[in-house]
């Protein structure tokens, strides 16, 4: 095949994937089994063997990435190329976003239906007075059905909407007019400004997870925690999972910075910085629907 | 680089393991997914013989409960997620780039990722089933809380490795999607496309959006068993049925998700050998998304009994029967193609027509299943376990089959036995249909599904399933035979292969060298 | 060998399958839903005839086409293809004449589904708990109210049924559909039953009722139903949950109404009698509560501890085991208050009284080479 210009880059052989595999696997082979002591390999707790498959597959992507990053510079990537790239981003965000309705779904569930059948409504009448006589739904759920029966703690606060999750809100906003900014002064060629607004978005995403932790650490001291029924449950793995694609997408848009001081991409060519800014604005979405389901509502 | 990669691209394959660890090549990708397939349904196939075996007679004579269990919940899994999913995904690595003429997937490399997921997945699932207290015992469904607070403690094992599985599939259907809405030569226009890659476009979609509420499931069910999270237990104000939704939210798409690609395979294939244009080809498109559509607001069919408010289980009632309309038109379609038509019965042909009317058997004991009032005698019966093996044997397992015989010429470049073939369809056929077809007896005299024993007035029946279930599983091990009899030599196979065959695969030559396509070829 | 031949080699085998399992007499067989004895299982045998006979007409219709152009327009036969594919007059036709079927079928289904789900207005409520492997019934009012008992596979059943058992299990009368208690019902009363569970998820089938109803931990499900005739009805656990799914049989029994009465009148005092016994501070002799014990083993531990006390897989010996050898505190705070770190072993106080209770555990310190002494009922009454 003649790799004329034009044609198609078809990659060469390459050992990244099977390293990510490995790595996959060692990791999570290392932490199912650091859950029990009754599983092989390594002893309850013991998180080692999950931090080596970590490494593995950071090497992997150090790799993976930098090939890629190699590649693109060097001019080996036509227009169809890109296209390619970024489909594939869009549709991984839209995986992405299924994994979100996943949790939202359950969220929706548990405060419109569950929670008000503990409490006698639709065809569970009998559910309440054989079971939680006297239980009266309420969301937050702060006492459990059967609290009384013990296992769950009973708190007493909850988060409200209006203190650090409305200034967070703030901040992403910010930081999604910030990465923006940064996308004009690339297309404009202004390296200098392009650099710093994405220093600045940057800097707004960690201080959003900054507060985040924060607001963590006063729940958990006042009660709320992750096993405190259905409400901490959905909180926490709502906000949780969110904060981690915050993060991640932090690093990628530190990642762009890095490059962008390095000379990288041009105002035609830049397929890294938008696919980091698309998931930066995705992250930003869901985050407005987790403060309207979950804190203001 | 460039001309290090230039020099690579003029050789044919590399050789060694490395080719096959490495690879970035859509043919050899494609070909590792369907041997990895193909090994899977032995080992599912084992577990599925463990069960019969046991069945065999009533008493308890082989296994103990708990292990039973196991292999029921095993032969489930391996069954979709090892055996038939990754056939298809095979099938589409190695047909969709020579079906629009693409010189290989878009994305090549996480092409090798999406597959080189699978074999650690599968090692990990399988590895639970060594560990203290056993494998997997809650069946392929994994209600709560028998698989969150009643579970051995592999299960974390084994949410992770469903966790790699769903990672695999999203990967390879995001390479499927970009490579048809990106890849096609000029003037392949979409609806030029051949069905089998309009199915596949569409069974992406649905795997991407479903997979991951699948991953979201299992990490649900992983905190409440390690974190103390409490989704689906009542005394945290969750609820284990919620469980269910999530996960048949994933489920029942993920049953079309395995006969999607099988319609488009069987859609190509009844055209050639009868010689005429497919009838109805955009109604055949249309009614592929319309059956994807409905696959999203039926789910809760598979939860009649679960004690819904009576209007969702009314509403899940008609959505679920309307489907019987575009699989119906479907069937119809394929049966207007033969019509006037200039057949003849090559064994990929011989395939297709038996899936024509085994999986049509199978949809109509699906429409009786949702028939809300009667499931409540149906449900978890071996009823349900005709319904889905008619629809996932004879339906997605023998589509796979048919295109094995179609295409295997073209990969290998050599004809396949006559003999053997016919051998192994002929038996199968007729074996397939001792297995499961009594099973629908079974259900409606009331056996239950995933019991280990039961009473003599089923024995009957369950020894008839049994044999025939031994006589089908030795019969594929002729097919074994005649793969690997084909790969090693036979007649040499002509480019076109088919008389009738159309399609950009049939201009190349057969083997299809190891790079095809690139300069595309122009699509009139 | 050609394709005839083949044809024939598979008709010969075919024929003795059947052959082999035709030993038997085909008369008996049953091969249909059965038709039940209540309304909403009538409903249902009937609609499902409907839907099945649908199913055949429009099977025949398109297998009939398929396989009839099949011979006709065969290449061999110098059949040429015909070059039409396409006419939306025909598939109009077959997309709308399926939705009219359909929207025929939903009818009657919806009215037998708005029955089915209608539990209102009953005479007689029973609740219904399922445990991880019996059944658990509670009588809320009528002639019954307050009887509690348990039900769980009968003894000839599960002594058959234990691997390599020796006994053939085609001589246990009703091998895995009896039970050591039935459920009893009046006939021609509307009976509701509360469905719920102590544990994981079971069903509560009763194929002769026409209906199966899952019972879930936390929440109670409804149903109903209204049998006439009186008679014994066999149904089983239809939802997989554990080990011993497959040996959660129910059975049920409806009497007429002056049968019912005298059962629960004899129910209430016999259950008021054990409570009486085991309230008592009667100390007991060890032949007493082992004879007992034996018993309650046999019901509620053997299915998971095994009979021989070896146990199985995730369930621990007590064959030797420290706790069934050693302090007695310990061995009674296990079986009452349950296992702390594993659900499986549940809190069986909460199942028996003190003396079943006393009686199990001294069964089980006195067994299979163990000897650790005798626990009264009192004993356990105190660590409660
Ligand atoms: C390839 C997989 C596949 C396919 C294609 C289907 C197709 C269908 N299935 Fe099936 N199903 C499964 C795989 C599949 N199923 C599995 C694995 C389970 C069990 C899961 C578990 O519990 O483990 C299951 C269980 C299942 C249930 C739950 C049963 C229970 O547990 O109680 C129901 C209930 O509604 C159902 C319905 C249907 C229907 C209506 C279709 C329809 O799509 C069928 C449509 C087709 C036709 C109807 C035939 C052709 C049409 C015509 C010729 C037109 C004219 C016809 C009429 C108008 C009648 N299925
Ligand atoms: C996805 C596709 C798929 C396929 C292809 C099959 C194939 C088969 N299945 Fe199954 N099956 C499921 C999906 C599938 N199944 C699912 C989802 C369930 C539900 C699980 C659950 O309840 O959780 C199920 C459940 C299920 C049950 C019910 C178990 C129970 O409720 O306890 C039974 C029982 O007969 C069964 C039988 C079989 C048989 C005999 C085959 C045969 O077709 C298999 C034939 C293949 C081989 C046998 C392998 C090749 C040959 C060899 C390895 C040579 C050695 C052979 C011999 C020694 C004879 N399957
Ligand atoms: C559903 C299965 C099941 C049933 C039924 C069951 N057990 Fe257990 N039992 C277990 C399991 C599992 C353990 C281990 C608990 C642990 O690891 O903490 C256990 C542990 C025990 C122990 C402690 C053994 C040791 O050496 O650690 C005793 C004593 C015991 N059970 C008695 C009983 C009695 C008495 C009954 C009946 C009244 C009974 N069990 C019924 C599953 C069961
Ligand atoms: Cu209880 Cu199955
Ligand atoms: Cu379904």
């Amino acid at each position: 095949m003649s790799q004329a210009s034009g044609s198609y880059y078809l990659p060469e052989p390459s050992k990244w994937p099977v390293i990510g595999s490995i790595g996959m696997f060692i990791m999570l082979f290392g932490f199912a089994s650091s859950l029990s002591d009754k599983t092989p390999l390594v002893g309850e707790g013991n998180l080692t063997m999950m931090y080596v498959g970590m490494a593995i597959i950071i090497f992997m992507l150090f790799g993976w990435f930098g090939q890629v990053i190699r590649e693109s510079e060097s001019g080996a990537y036509n227009g169809q190329v890109d296209i390619s790239f970024r489909m594939g981003m869009m549709w991984f965000i839209f995986s992405e976003v299924m994994f979100f309705a996943a949790f939202f779904g359950a969220l929706y569930y548990i405060r419109t239906l569950s929670v008000p059948w503990l409490g006698g409504a639709d065809n569970n009448a009998a559910t309440n007075e054989f079971l939680y006589n006297g239980f009266t739904p309420s969301w937050p759920l702060n006492v459990m059905p059967d609290a009384a029966a013990g296992g769950y703690s009973v708190f007493k606060e909850t988060i409200g909407a209006w203190g650090i999750p409305a200034l967070n809100t703030a901040l992403l906003l910010t930081s999604g007019v910030t990465v923006t900014l940064a996308h004009w002064a690339l297309k404009k060629g202004n390296r200098g400004a392009l650099t710093f607004w994405l220093f600045a978005t940057v800097v707004l995403g960690f201080v959003f997870v900054g507060f985040q932790a924060y607001e963590y650490i006063h729940a958990y001291s006042t009660g709320l925690k992750l096993s405190s029924g259905v409400y901490g449950s959905t909180f926490f793995m709502l906000t949780g999972f969110h904060g981690l694609h915050v993060t991640i997408g932090a690093i990628m848009l530190t990642v762009m910075m890095f490059r962008s001081m390095k000379g990288h991409f041009t105002d035609e060519n830049h397929f890294a910085f938008e696919a980091a800014a698309w998931y930066w604005h995705f992250v930003d979405v869901v985050w407005l629907g987790l403060f309207i389901f979950v804190y203001v509502l | 680089m460039s001309t290090a990669h230039a020099e690579h691209e003029h050789h044919g394959a590399p050789s060694g393991l490395s080719r096959w660890l490495f690879t970035t090549n859509h043919k050899d990708i494609g070909t590792l997914y369907l041997w990895f397939s193909f090994a899977m349904l032995l080992v599912g196939g084992s577990f599925a013989m463990v069960i019969r075996l046991e069945l065999l007679q009533p008493g308890m004579q082989w296994v103990d409960p708990n292990f039973f269990n196991s292999m029921t919940t095993m032969h489930g899994l391996i069954m979709v997620f090892g055996a038939i999913m990754p056939a298809f995904v095979g099938l589409a690595n190695w047909l969709i780039p020579m079906m629009i003429g693409a010189p290989d997937m878009a994305l090549p490399r996480m092409n090798n990722w999406s597959f080189w997921i699978l074999p650690f997945a599968g090692t990990m699932l399988l590895s639970t089933m060594f560990m203290d207290g056993g494998g997997p015992n809650f069946g392929w469904t994994f209600y709560a809380p028998l698989s969150t607070t009643y579970a051995p403690a592999s299960t974390d094992f084994f949410i992770f490795a469903v966790h790699m599985l769903g990672f695999s599939s999203i990967m390879g259907s995001i390479n499927v999607i970009a490579t048809i809405m990106n890849m096609r030569a000029p003037g392949m226009t979409l609806m030029k496309m051949p069905l089998f890659v309009w199915t596949w476009l569409i069974t992406a979609f649905l795997l991407i959006a479903v997979m991951p509420v699948l991953a979201g499931a299992v990490t649900m069910m992983l905190t409440d068993r390690n974190f103390g999270t409490s989704f689906f237990d009542a005394a945290g104000g969750g609820d284990p049925v919620l469980f269910q939704h999530v996960f048949w939210f994933f489920g029942h798409p993920e049953v079309y998700i395995m006969i999607l690609p099988a319609f488009g395979v069987v859609s190509q294939i009844i055209p050639t050998f009868a010689r005429k244009k497919l009838f109805g080809y955009s109604s055949m498109v249309y009614a592929t998304a319309s059956i994807a559509f409905l696959s999203f607001i039926v789910w809760a069919h598979h939860m009649f009994t679960v004690g819904m408010p009576v209007a969702g289980e009314l509403f899940f009632m008609y959505a679920t029967v309307l489907i019987a309309v575009p699989t119906g038109v479907k069937v119809f379609n394929w049966v207007a193609t033969m019509w006037q038509g200039s057949m003849t019965f090559e064994l990929p042909m011989k395939w297709a027509l038996a899936f024509v009317i085994l999986f049509t058997i199978g949809g109509f004991s699906g429409l009786m299943l949702g028939i809300a009032p009667v499931d409540f005698q149906y449900h978890d019966t071996y009823f349900v376990v005709a319904h889905f093996h008619y629809v996932l044997v004879t339906g997605a397992l023998f589509s796979i089959i048919a295109a094995v015989y179609y295409w295997l010429p073209k990969w290998t470049g050599h004809m396949y036995s006559e003999t053997l073939g016919n051998w192994h369809f002929w038996c199968s056929v007729i074996f397939v249909n001792i297995t499961f077809f009594p099973q629908h007896f079974l259900g409606l005299a009331g056996m239950p599904r995933r019991i280990p024993d039961y009473n003599a007035a089923f024995a009957d029946f369950n020894f008839m399933s049994s044999i025939g279930a031994f006589g089908f599983g030795l019969s594929q091990l002729l097919f074994l035979a005649l793969i690997i009899k084909c790969i090693k030599g036979g007649e040499k196979a002509t480019d076109e292969v088919w008389e009738g065959a159309e399609g950009l695969e049939w201009t190349i030559p057969s083997p299809a060298p190891y790079h095809t396509f690139a300069e595309a070829p122009e699509v009139k | 060998m050609s394709v005839r031949k083949l044809k024939q080699a598979a008709l010969v085998l075919f024929s003795s399958v059947l052959a082999m399992t035709s030993s038997h007499a085909w008369a008996d067989k049953v091969l249909n839903l059965r038709e039940g004895v209540t309304e909403v299982s009538r409903n249902a045998y009937s609609l499902h005839m409907i839907v099945l006979w649908i199913c055949v007409v429009i099977g025949v219709v398109v297998f009939g086409a398929m396989i009839y152009s099949m011979f006709a327009h065969r290449k061999s036969k110098g059949a040429v293809a015909a070059s039409f594919h396409e006419s939306h007059k025909v598939e109009i036709l077959w997309t709308v004449i399926p939705f009219i079927i359909l929207i025929a079928l939903a009818i009657p289904a919806t009215k037998n589904l708005l029955l089915l789900e209608d539990a209102s207005n009953a005479d007689v409520t029973v609740k219904v708990t399922g445990y991880q492997w019996k059944w658990n019934y509670e009588y809320m009012d009528g002639d019954a109210e307050g009887v509690k008992y348990f039900s769980a596979l009968d003894k000839a059943s599960n002594d058959a049924r234990q691997m390599n058992s020796g006994i053939d299990v085609s001589t246990v009368p009703n091998y895995l559909q009896n039970v050591d208690n039935a459920l009893v019902i009046p006939t021609g009363k509307k009976v509701r039953f509360l469905i719920t569970s102590n544990d994981v998820i079971h069903s509560w089938w009763v194929p002769d009722f026409g209906f199966k109803k899952d019972a879930l931990p936390g929440y109670i499900n409804e149903a109903w139903t209204r049998v006439e005739d009186a008679g014994t009805y066999r149904g089983k656990c239809a939802e997989l949950c554990g080990k011993d799914h497959g040996f959660m049989p129910i059975v049920v029994v409806a009497k007429e109404e002056g049968e019912y009465k005298k059962w629960a009148a004899a129910k209430k005092s016999a259950a008021a009698a054990e409570a009486a016994a085991a309230a008592s501070d009667k100390t007991w002799t060890k032949a007493e509560l082992m004879a007992k014990g034996a018993k309650v083993y046999g019901s509620s531990c053997a299915a998971c501890h095994q009979p021989n006390g070896e146990g199985t897989g995730p369930f621990p010996p007590l064959k030797g085991s420290a706790v069934a050898t050693g302090p007695a505190a310990g061995h009674i705070n296990i079986v009452v208050n349950g296992s702390k770190t594993n659900p499986l072993m549940a809190a069986y106080g909460a199942q028996l009284n003190d003396l079943d209770l006393a009686a199990v555990i001294t069964y089980e310190r006195n067994s299979w080479g163990n000897d650790a002494g005798i626990v009264q009922p009192k004993d356990v009454k105190a660590a409660r």
